[in-house]
């Protein structure tokens, strides 16, 4: 055994950190940083600095590294990448050791990941593109509460999208006419409605109202139409706590489902109410407030398809992705790589669409991505096409806007997702065709062609800003 | 108000009864019915045909009509299933399942014959 000495003062990460010999292993979770450094600085240098901050290291060398394996414990930068159309910056791809992380914790992962480094003096800025986590590190994980196929049989929902809506205006509604609102949506033919993110628990509708005239709305709406029902309960709350009290109420009275913010609630509250709603057979509905904070600018954050695999293992049932066509962000292929994070047993390495790594899930159920934002029945045929069966797709305004009102407006987008699916079935493109399924289908239904009418000149046609890293740029 | 059309939907009105995918839609013709079985075979999925009283379309377990047809890709074949299935219970609901062994789910799942909603 190689005997080493203790050698006060500072040394460069490089020595240490750079290992571009090294061939990860299997057990190794693997990351994918886009680093902008400071003038002057050597990319390896900045790497090293970046495995070394993110794992063992520190500033100076200090005697009680030698009473470790410091050389086993190290993060290692193993590889840099230009980034193409962009020399601002480059990638560097870092390998930890499995040993680093406790099981089943993504907030320990994160912590060192996108901890103390992404404020290091060296760089300029700093984004984690990807990480790759390996199998062994995911069976420690719960996961998805119930995942798409339990859900689908829970709901009885088969060979076709799922429908919802965000009940609006976000704030003000009392509870009674908040329930008045879903019953109508309901009623029309959608399978879910959903608390908007920040409905929690206000002066003008307290939770436990919400929660009970809600309740009444959907168990008339399944007598009404014989098809079950669902509203998404927003349980997240000031404390781990409480929100444990509205979670526990809900599976009381007999909600299917109910609905956190993994982000601005917190990943600790995420993973401990994902675990309670696997064990009281409860499906979890999951929103990302916050998220473009941390994913949207191209240099320096987090990208979303990192925060889609926390919370893969963090746990929930739907995850907002993005709908490609409406009012939010969101790059086409981009987003078709993060939709298959979230549903897919494995993803393979696909750099044009912005995936860094093959990711392999082992057993661990996937989730349904919901598109939500901007989106009306002129939209739905690409839905249907972009995201599949496996989906929620989810209008609120594009519901709740209808001429005639919320039952009405469900209907409109119930024949429409049903005419999209039997259309594609029946082998006729889409997008192609997507006015002439669209038109077809109105002729037995006036609440389809009304909703046509009203939003036949509606687009949000504006570039992406966060794009794919390609050549053209 | 006068151009507001009512939700014509009630309790009282057993037409409001849904069942699920393609409900919303008129009855599917001949020709559409067969594509979608098309659609269900070049997935590779198994075809299962099952039936119920309209006023018990809410439960999981419909009544199965003899066995899912595994391996069956012939389309007539699973056209005659289905008329069969509804000559012998003809105020069913009559659906076809096409079952996906890997997802362990139905890949499809809708009425071919509606029964009559009481």
């Amino acid at each position: 055994m190689a005997v080493k000495s203790y050698n006060a003062g500072v040394k460069e990460y490089r020595e240490t950190y750079w290992m571009p010999d090294y061939t990860p292993k299997d057990t190794d979770l693997l990351a994918c940083f886009k680093i902008t450094p400071q003038a002057g600085v050597p990319r390896e240098e900045v790497a090293a600095a970046v495995a070394a901050e993110s794992s063992t290291g520190t500033w100076t060398t200090v005697w009680t590294d030698l009473l470790t394996d410091l050389d086993y414990y190290k993060g290692r930068a193993y590889a840099i990448e230009d980034v193409p159309g962009d020399d601002t910056c480059f990638y560097a791809f870092v390998a930890y050791p499995i040993d680093l992380f406790e099981e089943g914790s993504v907030v320990n992962v994160l912590t060192s990941l996108v901890g103390n480094v992404f404020g290091f003096k060296a760089l300029r800025a700093l984004r984690l593109e990807d990480i790759r986590f390996p199998v062994a590190y995911v069976m420690t994980c719960n996961g998805p509460p119930q995942g798409i196929q339990v859900e689908r049989d829970i709901m009885n929902k088969y060979g076709r999208p799922l429908l919802g809506c965000t009940i609006k205006p976000k704030l003000g509604l009392s509870a009674k006419n908040y329930g008045r609102a879903c019953y109508e949506g309901l009623r029309g033919g959608l399978d879910f409605t959903k608390d908007d993110e920040n409905v929690n628990s206000q002066p003008f509708m307290r939770w436990r109202h919400r929660f009970d005239f809600v309740m009444e709305a959907i168990l008339k709406a399944e007598a009404e139409t014989g098809e079950r029902k669902g509203h998404y309960l927003n349980v997240t709350a000031p404390t781990a706590d409480e929100m444990m009290r509205r979670a526990e109420y809900a599976k009381e009275i007999g909600a299917p489902i109910i609905m956190h913010d993994y982000l601005t609630g917190g990943l600790s509250a995420n993973t401990q109410l994902a675990q309670w709603c696997q064990n009281n057979g409860m499906l979890l509905h999951i929103h990302r407030a916050m998220h473009a904070v941390l994913d949207r600018n191209p240099h320096h954050g987090i990208h979303f398809r990192v925060l889609t695999k926390i919370l893969r293992l963090s746990g929930g049932d739907h995850l907002h992705s993005g709908t490609v066509v409406g009012k939010l962000e969101g790059d086409r292929d981009a987003t078709l790589g993060w939709i298959d994070t979230m549903r897919d047993s494995f993803i393979k390495e696909d750099r044009s669409r912005g995936l860094f790594f093959d990711q392999d899930w082992g057993s661990m159920p996937g989730v349904l991505p919901v598109a939500s934002g901007g989106i009306h029945v002129w939209h739905m045929p690409a839905l249907v096409s972009i995201f599949g069966d496996d989906s929620v797709l989810q209008f609120g305004g594009g519901t709740l806007g209808h001429p005639w009102g919320n039952a009405a407006g469900a209907a409109a987008n119930r024949v429409a997702v049903e005419a999209c699916v039997e259309a594609r079935n029946s082998g006729r493109e889409l997008e192609k065709e997507s006015k002439d399924i669209l038109t077809q289908a109105a002729k037995s239904s006036p609440e389809l062609k009304i909703a046509m009418e009203t939003w036949k000149e509606i687009k949000f046609e504006f570039d992406t800003v966060d794009k794919l890293d390609v050549k053209h740029k | 108000m006068s151009d507001v059309q009512d939700y014509k939907s009630s309790l009282a009105n057993a037409e409001s009864r849904k069942f699920e995918t393609f409900s919303y839609l008129p009855a599917m013709t001949a020709e559409q019915t067969r594509k979608q079985i098309e659609y269900i075979v070049s997935k590779g999925w198994n075809p299962g045909i099952e039936h119920t009283e309209p006023e018990n379309a809410i439960s999981n377990y419909w009544y199965m009509w003899k066995l899912p047809m595994f391996g069956e890709t012939n389309v007539d074949v699973i056209l005659a299933e289905l008329e069969n299935c509804h000559k012998a219970h003809p105020k069913n609901h009559v659906r076809l399942l096409g079952f996906d062994n890997y997802s362990q789910s139905a890949g499809a799942s809708m009425v071919i014959y509606r029964g009559k909603t009481v």
